[in-house]
């Protein structure tokens, strides 16, 4: 590779993760400045410690991060307990396929749906009452919103498992599972002993990454601690978007320092995790070396079921309520039927279209990115792919408000091109997580002789490379449509309040809203990325149903 | 530029709504797309918003969005915002569903178009009159700076078949908890529902009504708020979870009625229980407690912002929401129940034959029924009773 051609594919990568982590970066440096008093606009000019001198004197603050630390630690210690213990038994088994419609459903939409299931007017008591339990009137039972926050670690952990178990998976694929096992068993080790000691650490370089993510989302997640979380207080996001969004001026620069502190918490959660895991090594390597064979028995689907069956029981609880009529307590079933929630009067439909534009703009704009990314990257892209999950780490309280005051001195209107742009800092760095390896892995011999029969590269990559990559171009599109979807926070402030997402209506139905609408809402918004993941999944068998070896394996 | 505005805007408050002025304004209007920024916790008034904006659209070629905000100050502070900005032209809200404290702080502050309801054709069935409930918010006069669209009054409702013999005043309610604990509860006084609850104890039990007509100082406050407080202090240890949890707003108390989790919920609109029946959301057995020493009405506004972008479509709007054809259909339980601000007296015979021919429901309360009006008291009290609860439940 010439140097020229170096200095231009470094430029275009430079440009390109400027482009995408352009929003995280401005909103982030807005969110400083306000939290040093520094917010020309109001006329102040910092630095000034009063933003935060005046967010220590809030009203049940320490509780509020004590909260936090506690309900985001346990959820992702919790999520990654399940997904090891459920792994082993998931590996090679089509039942992993049923995970799916959990990676896809918004965090929101499987909320209001835990919400839904076990609320104490929830249809877990419903099914229940009276005959075994009787009560006929709900419980007073703090099921949902406890200030403990329980059921937020739930919910939380009802998403997360699943989508550690499925990176574990994923990166069980790519090992020689059988080989392993049968050597570690060979040496006298049971089977739970051989895939704790002999398979799973080897799978943890791949699943490091992701682990930290659900860790910072676990502690930074404001739609599940609105729906489920403590209320007073709630935890700091929640807390945070209380003060930006309630509207006092007063409140904004502390708003931004609360925004801050969210941000050195998800650091300090980080390290924490580092910590840990380097006494998790040392154990593990203490075990080996003690030449412990654990206790015997095979790995089971305990670990699988405990968070299916909530799921599937939260996704037929918003089914129900999404068609009832009157469903009075405690009746396990409606009195009446309605199809009123999924008529237009609410915007339903309007709120699914305009989830599936951004969603698909959003995909395309980053499928594009991504492209260019690794048709350009050198050794030098790999260093730089990491940085680009700095999205995915930064608490969106932490950049969202900051990004929406910055639109607003440029003269940006909050809407969809501002949405859009939010978006794709969080789509991009999936796609591209999703793709890199594919791409990596493609046979070059292709390429070779794509280019002896005269195919300049523009042709290699659009006639030769990208067909040949149509499943993993579709996993890409499928996984960012899940994660544009998902999005709350960054659609609810670029959006100004004039685009609604079925993400954004379910969290404002959920808990101050009409059951039904918000049970509508929740389904069609977990239905949509899961539609989107089938069609993308079906796609590439459908378009080379005659091309054997390009269907891949589903 | 903004000098101009203003003098427009003066030389319209000055001279007298002529036909050619209207029909200015709806050719300006033709073709714009008002942002209305209105509470949307209701789905029978999203429901009704939206087809106001299929009429809109039809007759005079205006888009009306409504932008569903779960806090009327999300609107005030996106304008605050946009002023700080300096951004005094092309704001993102065209009209707002407005009354109360968020009204005064936007007139004090300057941030309302005012003058623009006299030039509303339909605002000749509404009485405008100098201390009229229509020209009135919350004490304040609303010199033209907000038009009215329905009539908002603070009502209770349980179910005859669980509590046969309800409370009838905010002081027996706190008996009534008393003997039944656990059974009562009301929205988050930061939600307009629950400040309103608070303030209709605070109306009931202040020592002198007459002070909550002035912004509260330090002493009246001190005064007419101890009452309150006491009653509220002996209340709190009786309401569902020991008043430690509150429901989100109106509509999650409502659902609680519904499942039978509190025997009594509340709504600042006399049809909500219908409403809620009608829905399926409450049994057909449900009613309106009667009030006999009154409850707090007020009227609900629109206002348009002075940076709107569409002023002369939100003007458009505006005037359509008091068209006698659309307040007798809002005020149709089987649409939304909504009472009209239109003065009966300046109706011509089927415009009025057309309100008499409405039917009722049992959940409905006749006007009559609920008692007299209980004037809102200046919103400072409404700000501060807020403020005050919030640091007091946060104890």
């Amino acid at each position: 590779m010439g140097a020229a051609r170096r200095a231009l594919s470094a430029a275009a990568l430079t440009a390109v993760a400027a482009l995408v982590l352009a929003p995280v970066l401005a909103g982030l440096a807005v969110t400083l400045a306000m939290s040093a008093g520094h917010l020309p606009a109001l006329g102040l000019s910092g630095p000034d410690a009063g933003p935060w001198l005046r967010l220590g004197a809030q009203p049940g603050l320490a509780q509020a991060v004590a909260l936090t630390l506690w309900t985001g630690g346990a959820a992702a210690a919790l999520s990654l307990a399940l997904a090891f213990a459920a792994a082993p038994a998931l590996h090679g088994s089509r039942a992993a396929r049923l995970l799916a419609p959990l990676i896809g459903a918004p965090h929101a939409a499987l909320a209001v749906g835990f919400a839904f299931l076990v609320a104490p007017w929830g249809w877990l008591a419903r099914l229940f009452s009276p005959w075994a339990t009787g009560w006929d009137v709900p419980p007073d039972w703090p099921t949902v919103n406890d200030p403990l926050g329980l059921a937020l670690i739930a919910g939380l952990v009802l998403k997360e498992a699943p989508f550690l178990t499925f990176v574990l998976l994923a990166a069980l694929a790519q090992r020689p599972v059988a080989r392993d096992l049968a050597a570690a068993r060979a040496l006298g080790y049971g089977p739970r002993a051989a895939w704790r000691l002999a398979v799973l650490p080897a799978c943890w370089p791949a699943v490091r990454l992701p682990v930290m993510i659900v860790l910072a989302y676990a502690l930074s997640a404001v739609d599940p601690a609105l729906i489920l979380g403590p209320t007073l207080p709630p935890t700091l996001p929640v807390l945070t978007l209380r003060w930006f969004a309630a509207g006092e001026t007063a409140m904004v620069l502390p708003g931004a320092a609360a925004a801050v502190a969210q941000a050195l918490l998800v650091a300090a959660a980080i390290l924490g995790f580092l910590g840990a895991e380097r006494l998790w090594r040392a154990r593990l390597a203490a075990q080996a070396a003690r030449g412990d064979r654990g206790r015997p028995g095979r790995p089971g689907r305990g670990a699988a079921l405990v968070v299916a069956l909530p799921a599937a029981g939260a996704f037929a609880a918003l089914a129900l309520w999404s068609v009832a009529g009157r469903w009075p307590f405690p009746a396990a079933l409606p009195a009446t039927w309605s199809a009123e929630a999924w008529g237009g009067g609410q915007g339903l439909w309007r709120a699914a279209a305009a989830t599936a534009g951004i969603g698909a703009l959003s995909v395309a704009l980053a499928l594009a990115l991504a492209i260019l990314w690794l048709q350009l990257a050198g050794p030098l892209a790999r260093a730089a792919e990491a940085a680009m999950a700095l999205p995915l780490i930064v608490p969106p309280t932490a950049f969202a408000f900051g990004l929406a005051v910055a639109l607003l001195r440029i003269g940006l209107d909050p809407g969809w091109p501002a949405v859009v742009a939010g978006h794709l800092a969080f789509v991009f760095p999936y796609v591209l997580i999703v793709l890199a390896g594919p791409w990596r892995a493609f046979d070059p011999a292709l390429l070779r002789a794509a280019a002896a029969v005269g195919a300049g590269p523009v042709r290699r990559l659009a006639a030769v490379r990208l067909p040949v990559m149509l499943r993993p171009l579709c996993t890409a599109a499928a996984v960012g449509f899940a994660v544009s979807a998902s999005q709350y926070l960054p659609t609810l402030t670029l959006g100004g309040g004039r685009v609604r997402t079925l993400t954004t209506e379910a969290v404002a139905l959920a808990s101050g809203g009409d059951r039904r609408v918000a049970a509508a809402f929740g389904l069609l918004a977990a239905a949509l990325p899961v539609a989107v993941y089938l069609t993308a999944q079906a796609l590439p068998g459908a378009v080379w149903r005659n091309r054997r070896a390009l269907r891949g394996s589903p | 530029m903004r000098a101009v505005f203003a003098l427009a805007a003066l030389l319209a408050l000055a001279a007298p709504a002529t036909a050619g002025d209207w029909e200015d304004t709806l050719a300006a209007a033709r073709g714009q797309t008002v942002w209305w920024h209105a509470w949307g916790g209701d789905p029978r008034t999203n429901a009704f918003i939206a087809e106001v904006a299929a009429e809109v659209q039809a007759a005079y070629g205006v888009q009306l969005e409504h932008v569903r905000l779960s806090d009327t100050a999300e609107a005030v502070n996106r304008v605050l915002a946009e002023r700080a900005a300096g951004r005094d032209a092309g704001g993102a809200v065209d009209l707002i569903w407005i009354n109360g404290p968020n009204f005064a702080a936007m007139k004090a502050a300057g941030l309302l178009h005012c003058g623009f309801v006299a030039q509303l054709p339909n605002a000749r069935f509404v009485d405008l009159g100098p201390g009229a409930a229509a020209a009135t918010d919350f004490t304040l006069p609303t010199e033209g700076c907000e038009s009215p669209w329905r009539l908002a009054r603070f009502v209770l409702f349980h179910d005859p078949a669980r509590v046969a013999d309800p409370p009838s005043s905010m002081a027996a309610l706190a008996d009534w908890a008393a003997a039944n604990p656990g059974r009562l509860t009301h929205p988050d006084a930061a939600n307009f529902m629950g400040a309103t609850f608070l303030k209709q104890a605070l109306v009931e039990l202040a020592p002198d009504r007459d002070v909550l007509a002035l912004p509260p100082t330090d002493a009246a406050w001190a005064v007419a708020t101890a009452p309150l407080w006491d009653w509220y202090d002996r209340l709190r240890p009786n309401l569902w979870r020991a008043g430690r949890q509150f429901p989100e707003n109106e509509t999650a108390l409502i659902q609680m009625l519904g499942d039978g989790a509190v025997d009594f919920a509340m709504a600042f609109d006399p049809a909500a229980a219908a409403n809620a029946v009608i829905r399926g959301v409450l049994p057909d057995t449900v009613r309106t407690v009667a009030f006999p020493g009154g409850t707090l009405g007020n009227v609900s506004f629109v206002a348009i912002p002075y940076n709107a972008s569409a002023r002369a479509g939100a003007m458009v709007v505006a005037n359509h929401l008091l068209d006698p054809a659309v307040q007798a259909r809002a005020q149709d339980i089987r649409v939304l129940g909504a009472y009209s601000v239109l003065d009966p007296a300046r109706l011509d015979a089927p415009a009025r034959a057309a309100f008499d021919a409405l039917p009722g429901h049992p959940a409905l309360p006749t006007l009559d029924a609920l008692g007299p009006t209980l004037p809102e008291p200046h919103p400072g009290w409404m700000t501060r009773l807020a403020e005050e609860w919030a640091r007091r439940v946060a104890r």
